[in-house]
C-alpha cells in the first residue's frame, strides 16, 4: 500500500515554465506576508480580532478580500486566453499547449463563478444586511465563520491545484462523459470536485443563516413592507441558494461516486446518463445566476435612490419583481441546452419561459430610470457603476432573449455569441454592481471614502474594456466561432480576437486603477475620513458609526417607515428644539468569538487534498479532525459574552460628539 | 360573545405590534426556524436524488431489477422499527419538556436501539445484494438504488451519533436552554428521516416491485 496515494514528485509540473513561474510566485508572495506579518507580531491581533471572528461585518470583509484576490486569478486566466487566441491563427500554435489552455478556461469558470462572484456577493450581504435591518448579528454567528472557513477551503484546493497536479480540462461544467474517469483519468477533475463540494457545504450554510436573519430577526418595527429593497433581492438569493444548492451537492456527489466507486450514473456502459447530469446541473445552475444578480440589483436600488435624493420609485412592484424572478429562475434551466434533442413543445415552454422572466426585470430597469427621472443625481463613482450597467445589462438581457428562440439557439449554442452574452450580463450586472457596493459602502467599514478620481478613471477603464473585449465576440459567434479553441484556422476572425485583446488590457488598466485607489485611500485616510453618514444615506446603515462597533447599535433603532433612517433626519429636522435626551444603556450580550470555523477549514483543507490524491488514512484523519471540532463546539460552556454598559456609553458619547461637529 | 372577542382582539391588536413587526424574534424561534430551513433543503437534495433514481429505475443494463432484489418482509420490519423511534423520539420530548431525566434516558436508548436495527437490517440487505453481485457497479439502476436509500441510511446514521451526543450533554450539561434547542432540532431531523423514508419505500420498495 502507498501511503501517498497518487502523490508522487511527478505532480509538479517542473518541466512547464508557465506554471512553475506562476505557482512560485505566488507562493513567494504567501510566504512574504505571511512572514511580514509574524515578524511584525500581528498574528495574536489576527487570530483575535480576524480569524477567530464572529462579527458579520468582519466575515463580510474577509470574503471580499478573498474575492478581491479571486478576481486578480480569474483575470489572469483571461488574459492569457485572449492573448492565446489573439496569436493562434492558421498555422501557429500560440503560447499554450491544448492541456495547458484547457485548464486556463476551466479554471477561469471556475474561480470567477464560485471563488470570485460568490464571495463578493456574500460578503457584501453579510456586511450590510444586519446593519441594514437594525439588528446586532446574524442569527447563528458561529455557523457564518464556518461557512467563510469551507468556502476559503474549496479556494485554497482550486489554487493548490496549480502546483500539485492539475487542474480540471472539462470547462467549469464538468459534463460527462468527458469528466468521467475513463476519459479524465486524473485529479483535475476531483480537485474541481471537492473544492466545489466543500465551499458548496459553506453557502448552503450562508442561506440558511440569512434566510433565519432575515424572516426572524429585524429591528422592531421593520415589517416586510419596510426592508431596505437589498435585503429583499437578498432573502430572494439565499432562497434560491437554500433551494439549489443541495441538487449540485447531489449531482457533484453523483459524479463522485462515478469516479471513485465505479457506479454508473453518467457513464457510457451501465446504462447511464450523461444528459441526466446536464440537466441537475442546471437546475442548480440557473437559480445560481440569479444568486448573483439579484443582490447587485438591491445594491444598484440603494444607489439609486441615495444619489438621486429621492425613494425608491416603485418600492412594491420592485419586491414583487425581485421575488417573480426568485420562482421563474427555476423554470428556466433547459434554456441552456435546447440542442439537448427535447421536444420542440418542451423547448418552447422554456423558450417561452426564459422570454417572460425578462419582464420582471424590465420593472426593475424602469423602476430605476423613473427613480433618477426629476432627481439632484450627485454623479459619485457608485452611480457612474450604476448608469453603466444599466445600459449594459440592457443589451445583455436583449442578446439573452435572443438566445430564448430555440432556432436561433441552434445556431448561437456554445458559440462566442454565448460567452459574450453571458459576460455582458455577469460583468454588466453582478461585477458593475459590487463595484458600486464597495465603493458605496467602503465608507462604512472603515471610516474612510474611497478616493473618487482614480474611482472613475477604474470605471471607464472597466466600461470601455469590456465593450471591446466583448462586442467582438457577437461578431466572432455569428461568424460561426465556437467557445473553447486554442486554435482556429479562420483568418478572418483574428483581427476580432486582436480587438478583444485590446480590450482585456483596457480592463487590465481598470483593475490597476482600483489597486491604485485603495493604496492612495489608504494613505490620505485623514483626508477622506468621514463620519455616520457620508451619502446622506436613507436605510438604517448609515445610522451608526463608521465603522460600526462590535455591537452595531447601543439601542435598536425604532422604525415606522421604509427608508428608516431618511425619516429619523427629517423628523430630527422638525423638532430642532427638543434636548437630546439623556440614554441609560444596557449591557449587551454578544456571540464570542470561535476558533470553530478557522479549525473546520483546516481540517477541510486536508480532507479535501486527500481525497483527491486517495491518501485514504489522512482523508480519516481530517474526518475525524472535524467531527472532534463539532464536539469541542458543542460542549464549550461560554457562548456570549456582555458587553458592559460604560463601554457602550463611552462609545456613543465620542459618537455623538463627532456626529455634532 | 362574539362581538366582545372581536373587540379584545381590536384592543390587543393596538397593544401589541404584529409580528413582523415585534422586533428579533426569541433565540429559541430563530434556531428552530433555522433548522426547519435546513431541512427543506435537506429535503431539496433528496428530491434531486429521486429525480436521478427515477430517470434511471429501468435502466438495468440487462442485471437484476427490483421486483427480483427487494425482500418484501425485511422491509416491511425496517419501516416499522423506524416509525416506531419516532414514536419513541416523541416520548423523548414529552420527557424532557417535564425534565425527566429517567425518562428522557430511556426514550433516548429505545429510539437509539431502533434507529440502529433499521441500519442492521439495511446493511444486511446491500450486503445480500452485493453477495449476488448486485452491487452499484453492475447497473445504473443499482448505483441510483444505492446512493438513494445509502443516503438515508448515512442520515440515519449521523442522526444516531448524534442522538450519543446530545445524551452525553443532557448527562453532563443538564437541560440548559442550548441543550433543549439541540433537542428539539434533533427531533425535527428524526421525524423528517420518516417522511424521506415514507417516500423511498413507496417509490422504490413498492413500486419497485410493481412494475
Amino acid at each position: 500500500m502507498n501511503l501517498l496515494g497518487k502523490l508522487d514528485w511527478s505532480a509538479i509540473p517542473f518541466d512547464q515554465p508557465i506554471i512553475m513561474g506562476a505557482s512560485g510566485g505566488v507562493v513567494l508572495v504567501i510566504v512574504s506576508i505571511l512572514s511580514w506579518v509574524t515578524l511584525k507580531g500581528y498574528v495574536p491581533y489576527l487570530w483575535r480580532e480576524w480569524l477567530t471572528s464572529v462579527d458579520h461585518k468582519r466575515i463580510g470583509i474577509m470574503y471580499i478580500i478573498l474575492a478581491l484576490i479571486m478576481l486578480l486569478r480569474g483575470f489572469a486566466d483571461a488574459i492569457m486566453m485572449r492573448a492565446q487566441q489573439a496569436v493562434a491563427a492558421g498555422g501557429a500554435q500560440g503560447y499554450l499547449p491544448p492541456e495547458h489552455f484547457d485548464q486556463i478556461f476551466s479554471a477561469h469558470g471556475t474561480i470567477m463563478i464560485f471563488f470570485m462572484a460568490m464571495p463578493f456577493v456574500i460578503g457584501m450581504m453579510n456586511f450590510v444586511v444586519p446593519l441594514q435591518l437594525g439588528v446586532r448579528d446574524m442569527a447563528f454567528p458561529t455557523l457564518n465563520s464556518v461557512a467563510l472557513g469551507l468556502t476559503a477551503s474549496g479556494i485554497l484546493l482550486t489554487n493548490i491545484s496549480l502546483a500539485v497536479g492539475e487542474f480540471s480540462k472539462t470547462g467549469w461544467v464538468a459534463y460527462p462523459p468527458l469528466s468521467e474517469l475513463q476519459f479524465s483519468p486524473g485529479v483535475g477533475v476531483d480537485y474541481y470536485l471537492w473544492a466545489l463540494q466543500i465551499s458548496g457545504v459553506g453557502t448552503l450554510m450562508t442561506g440558511i443563516n440569512f434566510v433565519a436573519t432575515i424572516l426572524k430577526t429585524r429591528a422592531p418595527g421593520m415589517s416586510y413592507m419596510r426592508m431596505p429593497v437589498f435585503c429583499w433581492t437578498s432573502l430572494a438569493a439565499n432562497l434560491l441558494i437554500v433551494a439549489a444548492f443541495p441538487v449540485l451537492t447531489a449531482t457533484l456527489a453523483m459524479l463522485l461516486l462515478d469516479r471513485y466507486l465505479g457506479f454508473h450514473f453518467f457513464t457510457i456502459d451501465g446504462q447511464g446518463n450523461a444528459m441526466m447530469y446536464v440537466n441537475l446541473f442546471w437546475v442548480w445552475g440557473h437559480p445560481e445566476v440569479y444568486i448573483l444578480v439579484l443582490p447587485a440589483f438591491g445594491i444598484f436600488s440603494e444607489v439609486v435612490s441615495t444619489f438621486s435624493g429621492k425613494p425608491l420609485f416603485g418600492y412594491r412592484s420592485m419586491v414583487a419583481a425581485t421575488m417573480a424572478i426568485c420562482v421563474l429562475s427555476f423554470i428556466v434551466w433547459l434554456h441552456h441546452f435546447f440542442t439537448m434533442g427535447a421536444s420542440a413543445n418542451v423547448n418552447g415552454f422554456f423558450g417561452v419561459m426564459t422570454m417572460i422572466i425578462a419582464v420582471p426585470t424590465g420593472v426593475k430597469v424602469f423602476n430605476w430610470l423613473f427613480t433618477m427621472y426629476g432627481g439632484r443625481i450627485r454623479f459619485t463613482v457608485p452611480i457612474l457603476w450604476s448608469i453603466g450597467f444599466m445600459v449594459t445589462f440592457v443589451i445583455g438581457g436583449m442578446t439573452g432573449v435572443l438566445m430564448a428562440v430555440p432556432p436561433a439557439d441552434f445556431q448561437l449554442h456554445n458559440s462566442l455569441f454565448l460567452i459574450a452574452h453571458f459576460h455582458n450580463v455577469i460583468i454588466g450586472g453582478t461585477v458593475f454592481g459590487l463595484m458600486a457596493g464597495y465603493n458605496y459602502w467602503f465608507p462604512k467599514a472603515f471610516g474612510f471614502k474611497l478616493d473618487e478620481s482614480w474611482g472613475r478613471a477604474s470605471f471607464w477603464c472597466w466600461l470601455i474594456g469590456f465593450y471591446l473585449a466583448f462586442m467582438p465576440l457577437y461578431a466572432l459567434g455569428l461568424m460561426g466561432m465556437t467557445r473553447r479553441m486554442q486554435h482556429y484556422d479562420v483568418a478572418s476572425w483574428q483581427p476580432w480576437l486582436v480587438v478583444a485583446a485590446v480590450g482585456v488590457v483596457v480592463i487590465l488598466a481598470g483593475i490597476v486603477c482600483q489597486v491604485v485607489q485603495l493604496v492612495v485611500s489608504i494613505r490620505d485616510r485623514e483626508q477622506l475620513k468621514v463620519t455616520a453618514d457620508p451619502w446622506n444615506g436613507r436605510t438604517l446603515e448609515w445610522a451608526t458609526a463608521s465603522p460600526p462597533p462590535a455591537w452595531n447599535f447601543a439601542m435598536l433603532p425604532q422604525v415606522t417607515d421604509i427608508d428608516a433612517f431618511w425619516k429619523r433626519k427629517q423628523r430630527e429636522r422638525t423638532q430642532q428644539a427638543q434636548p437630546p435626551k439623556e440614554h441609560k444603556f444596557e449591557p449587551i450580550e454578544m456571540p464570542k468569538n470561535s476558533a470553530t470555523g478557522f479549525v473546520t477549514a483546516f481540517f477541510s483543507v486536508i480532507t479535501g487534498f486527500a481525497l483527491i490524491w486517495h491518501i485514504w488514512w489522512m482523508a480519516g484523519a481530517g474526518a475525524i479532525g472535524i467531527l472532534l471540532t463539532m464536539l469541542a463546539f458543542a460542549f464549550r460552556n461560554e457562548e456570549e459574552i456582555k458587553i458592559p454598559a460604560d463601554q457602550i456609553a463611552r462609545f456613543e458619547q465620542a459618537y455623538q460628539a463627532e456626529i455634532a461637529v | 360573545m362574539n362581538i366582545a372577542v372581536a373587540v379584545d382582539d381590536e384592543v390587543r391588536h393596538e397593544a401589541r405590534p404584529s409580528a413582523s413587526e415585534a422586533g428579533p424574534a426569541a433565540k429559541r424561534i430563530v434556531v428552530g426556524y433555522g433548522f426547519w430551513i435546513f431541512l427543506l433543503s435537506d429535503i431539496v437534495m433528496f428530491a434531486a436524488i429521486f429525480a436521478a433514481y427515477a430517470v434511471l429505475a429501468h435502466a438495468s443494463a440487462g442485471g437484476p431489477s427490483g421486483l427480483q432484489l427487494f425482500n418484501q418482509r425485511s422491509v416491511a420490519i425496517e419501516t416499522g422499527c423506524l416509525l416506531a423511534s419516532s414514536y419513541t423520539c416523541g416520548l423523548m420530548s414529552l420527557a424532557i419538556g417535564s425534565r425527566r431525566y429517567a425518562a428522557t434516558y430511556w426514550a433516548a436508548l429505545l429510539t437509539f436501539v431502533l434507529g440502529a436495527a433499521f441500519l442492521a437490517l439495511e446493511l444486511r440487505e446491500f450486503a445480500g445484494m452485493i453477495a449476488v453481485g448486485a452491487g452499484p457497479q453492475r447497473s445504473a439502476f443499482l448505483s441510483a438504488f444505492f446512493m438513494l436509500v445509502g443516503c438515508h441510511g448515512l442520515h440515519v446514521t449521523a442522526g444516531l451519533v448524534w442522538l450519543a451526543v446530545m445524551m452525553a450533554q443532557v448527562a453532563i450539561k443538564g437541560f440548559r436552554a442550548t441543550v433543549e434547542r439541540r433537542l428539539l432540532c434533533f427531533s425535527l431531523f428524526w421525524h423528517a428521516l420518516d417522511i424521506v423514508w415514507v417516500w423511498l419505500f413507496t417509490v422504490v420498495y413498492l413500486m419497485g416491485v410493481l412494475s
